[in-house]
């Protein structure tokens, strides 16, 4: 049973994520993007993790890829032909072939080595207690507001100064628009 | 409680899976997708009949006695149509769109508690044919979230069928219709916080269990602000009156209105219809103790000759009854909001109201856990959200005061 879920839902993930590559109209990328966050959604509920997953379809496939669409539709880059303006030059495509090498190289070396140490340093991850429906949430809640409370409003600060300075430099000011 | 196994805290899945609760769960999802189709074409009746009414019409009454069956000829007929593809149309989203709006809305309503015994304790457990289990297609632990998440995946099938009819007027409507309902999920989702943190539960059975009395329904336990504010958000993310501007004639058309016709239309006016109902079922769940019967103080108003297994259900129907009818009245009386109202409503009102309402909830039961001197904490807390609130109208007269030095016009 849990293999099936996870063959399944790992089937999501990577048909989501191949498409998010390979589809040439933008629409139909952030499509495959939503198959993609709900396949994860659904690895995290085989894992327990019920809240994650409830997050990531709200958070990320509810707000995040609808803001992508807004982009889209509204920039009206929705045309396939738009996207093949960007010229790729000689060196480009080579480089990329061995950066994401390398990248695969040294994810693919931390997952092994993280295999072999794992059981063997540390106290071991916390984790929530199962008996307890609500485990899962009090357990990310002491997390973010307990033992990383100072980062996690950090975060909150620079997403604040992000949102100014978009209105900051979207806005038009009337020197521009009596020049213009 | 014991251990949740693999989605739902449902006694009925502990355990190896056999026949009996497999035929349970299977009859369960059928009775709900049945139930769901049949509500639907009542409350479709039901809204013309009751409009028909308040504008002093007769409404529907040929089909059937009293014209119930207007609504499966109607059906009928949208099924026989010629189903129309527009030359631009992107093909595929076109035709996944219908299924992305139908689809959500009988979700989001298998997690409200249908029934159940919920008295003295019970927990609303049921027993059927030796077999335990909640009258509830499926209690996950984190069912409100759930049902949040469901109504934001809702809003995919509004967008891309605007964006999919490959003209632009859809496509602006569809923005439209869909920054409505993202932006009205927002309150949505802090109003709802305010009953979380009253029940300190997030599945649906449990927040129904905490009401066990008028008194301890959240909608007075909260306060009432939430109940109001999440009526009003509600409201909106139906696109139902008076925030109905999508569909407004004068207005541009969301969508699905303009390209759509036969079956895939029939679809996303089904969806619209569930949705009002789910949603209605879901305030009662939330503020109002479900399928809890009405108790004030010890007297528990019992309905006769029912079993006490059955009786959360007729309670149910009554309490979601009032709510639809109460939709049905706002369409009946309301004048339509304009685009910029009901954004404003939305942002600069709903939201920060339902913030500092949490706000207060939180001081209050923060206070209450340590002990502190409720006379002190809460008028201390509500100076400071008035100070806030104060301090917001001014920053939004001065911003305005700003855009009109500049001459912008938005």
């Amino acid at each position: 049973m849990e293999l099936f879920v996870f063959v399944c839902a790992a089937l999501m993930v990577l048909v989501g994520a191949l498409g998010v590559v390979l589809r040439s109209n933008p629409v139909h990328a952030a499509l495959s993007m939503i198959l993609t966050l709900f396949g994860i959604a659904v690895l995290f509920v085989s894992r327990e993790a019920n809240f994650l997953a409830a997050v990531q379809v709200i958070v990320y496939a509810g707000a995040i890829v609808v803001l992508f669409l807004f982009v889209i539709m509204l920039l009206g880059v929705d045309r396939a032909e738009d996207l093949r303006t960007e010229p790729l030059g000689r060196i480009q495509r080579p480089l990329a072939v061995i950066l994401g090498l390398g990248v695969f190289a040294v994810l693919t070396t931390a997952v092994v080595r993280a295999r072999e140490s794992f059981r063997f340093k540390g106290d071991g991850v916390q984790v929530a207690n199962l008996q307890d429906p609500d485990g899962n949430i009090r357990q990310i809640a002491r997390s973010i507001f307990g033992d990383y409370v100072v980062a996690f409003e950090l975060t909150s600060v620079l997403l604040i100064v992000a949102v100014v300075g978009t209105v900051v430099l979207a806005r038009r000011r009337k020197s521009d628009r009596t020049s213009a | 409680m014991n251990v949740p196994s693999f989605l739902a805290i449902d006694p009925l899945l502990d355990g190896d899976l056999l026949w009996t609760p497999l035929l349970i769960v299977l009859m369960k999802v059928l009775v709900v997708f049945v139930v769901g189709l049949v509500a639907t074409m009542l409350m479709v009746w039901f809204e013309r009949k009751a409009i028909a009414g308040m504008q002093n019409r007769i409404g529907p009454n040929k089909a059937g006695p009293f014209g119930l069956l207007q609504t499966l000829a109607d059906g009928i007929k949208l099924f026989f149509k010629e189903d129309l593809l527009p030359e631009k149309a992107d093909k595929f989203v076109f035709r996944l769109a219908p299924y992305l709006s139908f689809v959500p809305a009988f979700l989001a309503f298998a997690i409200i508690p249908l029934g159940g015994d919920f008295r003295d304790g019970n927990g609303g457990f049921v027993t059927w044919f030796g077999e335990t289990t909640r009258v509830q297609l499926a209690d996950p632990p984190v069912g409100v979230l759930f049902a949040l998440a469901i109504s934001s995946i809702a809003v995919y099938g509004i967008m891309l069928a605007g964006w999919s009819s490959g003209s632009k007027y859809p496509l602006l409507g569809s923005v439209r219709a869909s920054a409505q309902m993202v932006s009205y999920e927002a309150s949505l989702g802090l109003s709802l916080a305010a009953v979380i943190l009253v029940c300190g539960t997030l599945s649906t059975s449990g927040i129904v269990d905490a009401q066990s009395s008028i008194g301890s329904w959240n909608l007075v336990a909260t306060g009432v602000v939430p109940f109001l504010i999440f009526l009003v958000s509600a409201t909106a993310e139906l696109n139902r009156p008076p925030f109905d501007l999508v569909e407004a004639e004068q207005e541009l058309v969301g969508g699905f209105n303009t390209e759509y016709s036969s079956i895939r239309f029939a679809l996303f006016f089904l969806a619209e219809f569930m949705n009002t109902i789910t949603m209605s079922a879901f305030i009662v769940t939330l503020f109002f103790g479900g399928p809890q019967p009405i108790t004030i103080g010890d007297t528990t108003l019992d309905i006769p000759l029912i079993p006490n297994a059955l009786e959360g259900t007729v309670w149910l129907l009554l309490k979601v009854l009032v709510f639809l009818y109460i939709y049905v009245w706002f369409r009946g009386t309301l004048p339509r909001f304009r685009y910029d109202q009901l954004m404003d409503l939305g942002w600069k009102f709903l939201i920060p109201a339902s913030l500092g309402w949490f706000m207060l909830l939180a001081a209050q039961r923060l206070a209450d856990d340590r002990g502190w001197d409720q006379w002190l904490v809460v008028p201390l807390s509500l100076a400071v959200i008035i100070i806030a609130f104060i301090m917001m109208q001014l920053a939004f007269r001065s911003s305005d005061r700003n855009r009109e030095a500049e001459g912008v016009q938005f």
